[in-house]
């Protein structure tokens, strides 16, 4: 424990010395922020509109902002994902620290569970960004918390689902590009595999389309906690570190 | 306090190492010597528990490296060919990562991180980034980290590939102050580094080892015999070195005299004895009684690099071969 520690202290002091952190928090700052400010104006000018048509139809902050904004984000994450996780093993094995890691008293699966560990808190905080705009939402509505809060677990959820994978990546090549490269691919299309639940119905579609990280994230968007789709996410994330745990040995055996 | 018997790694194609077998006691400095390529590197990361074995067994401090190799990880200090550092850590940052990963903390880590910081004279560079550090100070950081938790072996690849001659003497002398309370293996292609520093040497090549001993014992070896070379003058000025050859080679336990050249009535000769004949005394006897001044008369060590072209030779590799399973054959007896 104390070891999986000092590895993720060390892996945030390389985000956070380096711009890389700075930068991802930026730019997740920016675009988020865009598409909040654009989702509020869209909700502001839809509630105008129906005040001056005299409809009461009730307007819900919880469903009309706070659930599709959701939604943005594990999507925008898709992207955001492969930066944080490619250099994790990749740097490592450029620069040869690897064999500093591999010949310390301590136990590949600390090493894993403080890198990924790390890319999560990296993830997390960006994810604080976006509860700054919604606090906003918190200062001048009275949308329900709770709904939001369940959101909140399915983005760390499925965040840790596709970082565990990307950790994996990177355990397979020395090259950054490529390691970042081959993440971003796996994200995308885990993300597309549910599009053809649209015109097919058949047991392949439906398996592909479980397959899919974003269908799991919809009950969360929802504010509903299915413990199936939390278990599909706590399964990758097992999958993907111990896939990594098993590429770390191999590469003892090989290198 | 490192025992290696029949080490060998294989991959798919190659094989990298193959059975070695050599034993380092406490305190001693040993140098892993051979080209390049020669299974140096291959060796040392297997003693580290950074690679497994495909055959054999190595065990540090009397733990296996494949059984208990968190045991062995706790024992060694290693610094690997291009010193793993992170350019984004300060040095003192670093060395407490680092003694953390081994297992250090609190006041005895920072005691240790303040006292091999001013054993490896990095001490006036604590504050500064890796990555803006020379090569010099980096490599020193890089040993500074393989003895932060005090390691009983130190294990060394190549410490001075890369530095000027300056901090190359600054290193060796490093390295030469950790022998006693450290048993430190360095590896090197370079010759005089290991008459300098090292007490034991271990010749490998191409995977095989071709030779163990200590220094001095390997330069009388490979010779087998005694080579002497003395410098003769004529009384009056002027000397036949034919004549002085012919005298030479009539002394009883002389196998060759060369002629390494002549003038002004001086001439120095190369002699060899045959195996085991001592002939010093008798040279200089013979030299003498015959009228001639003996100027100079001294034994000529081999370089160790004369040994090594000579061991990693071809001929060299088989008898070393031979001598391997001959060493083999009499273990199976016992």
């Amino acid at each position: 424990m104390r070891n999986t520690w000092v590895i993720c202290r060390k892996e945030l002091g390389s985000y956070f010395v380096s711009p890389v952190a700075y930068l991802l928090l930026t730019m997740f700052g920016l675009i988020f922020g865009f598409f909040f400010w654009n989702a509020l104006g869209f909700f502001v000018f839809e509630g105008m509109q129906m005040q001056m048509r005299g409809q009461s139809f009730p307007m819900n902050v919880n469903e009309q902002i706070i659930r599709p904004m959701l939604s943005n984000v594990s999507v925008i994450g898709l992207f955001f994902i492969p930066m944080i996780t490619m250099r994790l093993f990749a740097e490592e094995k450029r620069t040869g620290t690897i064999e500093l890691l591999a010949t310390s008293p301590i136990r590949d699966f600390e090493i894993i569970a403080g890198k990924w560990l790390a890319a999560v808190v990296l993830y997390s905080c960006m994810l604080l960004f976006t509860a700054l705009n919604f606090a906003f939402l918190f200062k001048y509505g009275n949308p329900d918390w709770k709904p939001l809060a369940i959101g909140y677990l399915g983005l760390l959820l499925q965040a840790g689902a596709l970082l565990a994978l990307g950790t994996f990546i990177s355990t397979l090549t020395k090259n950054q590009i490529i390691a970042g490269a081959a993440t971003f691919g796996v994200c995308i299309l885990l993300w597309v595999l549910e599009w053809v639940s649209g015109y097919e119905t058949a047991t392949w579609a439906k398996v592909l389309a479980y397959m899919s990280i974003i269908t799991h994230f919809e009950s969360f968007a929802r504010g509903v906690l299915d413990s199936k789709d939390a278990i599909f996410y706590l399964t990758v994330i097992f999958v993907g570190l111990f896939f990594t745990a098993r590429s770390m040995e191999s590469l003892r055996w090989r290198s | 306090m490192i025992a290696v018997k029949g080490l060998s790694k294989k991959y798919a194609r190659t094989v990298a190492v193959d059975q070695v077998s050599f034993e380092v006691a406490k305190g001693q400095i040993v140098g892993f010597l051979g080209p390049n390529g020669a299974g140096k590197t291959t060796t040392m990361r297997m003693l580290t528990c950074f690679l497994p074995p495909s055959a054999g067994t190595a065990t540090v401090a009397g733990f296996d490296v494949l059984e208990q190799p968190m045991e062995v990880k706790k024992r060694i200090g290693y610094l690997p060919e291009t010193p793993p550092i992170y350019p984004e850590m300060e040095t003192a940052e670093y060395l407490k990562f680092v003694g953390k990963l081994k297992g250090l903390s609190g006041a005895e880590l920072q005691k240790r991180v303040d006292y091999v910081c001013d054993r490896c004279s990095v001490a006036d560079v604590r504050k500064k980034l890796l990555g803006k550090l020379s090569k010099g100070y980096r490599q020193r950081v890089g040993l500074a980290q393989a003895i932060v938790h005090n390691p009983g072996v130190l294990i060394l690849d190549e410490p001075t590939a890369g530095l000027d001659p300056k901090q190359i003497n600054e290193t060796r002398d490093l390295i030469k102050s950790l022998a006693g309370d450290h048993t430190i293996i360095l590896s090197t292609h370079i010759l005089p580094e290991v008459e300098q520093t090292c007490e034991q040497v271990i010749i490998i090549n191409k995977g095989k080892l071709v030779a163990t001993d200590s220094v001095r014992n390997l330069q009388t070896r490979a010779r087998g015999a005694e080579s002497v070379v003395l410098e003769v003058a004529g009384r009056n000025g002027n000397l036949e070195a034919a004549t002085v050859q012919q005298k030479l080679e009539q002394v009883s336990g002389v196998s060759r005299v060369l002629n390494k050249g002549q003038q002004d009535g001086r001439a120095i000769f190369e002699v060899e004895s045959l195996k085991g004949r001592l002939v010093r005394g008798d040279l200089a006897r013979a030299v003498v009684e015959s009228g001639w001044d003996l100027n100079e008369l001294r034994p000529s060590a081999m370089s160790l690099e004369e040994i090594f072209l000579q061991l990693t030779g071809t001929e060299a590799v088989a008898e070393a071969e031979q001598a391997v399973e001959t060493a083999a054959g009499s273990e199976e007896q016992l």
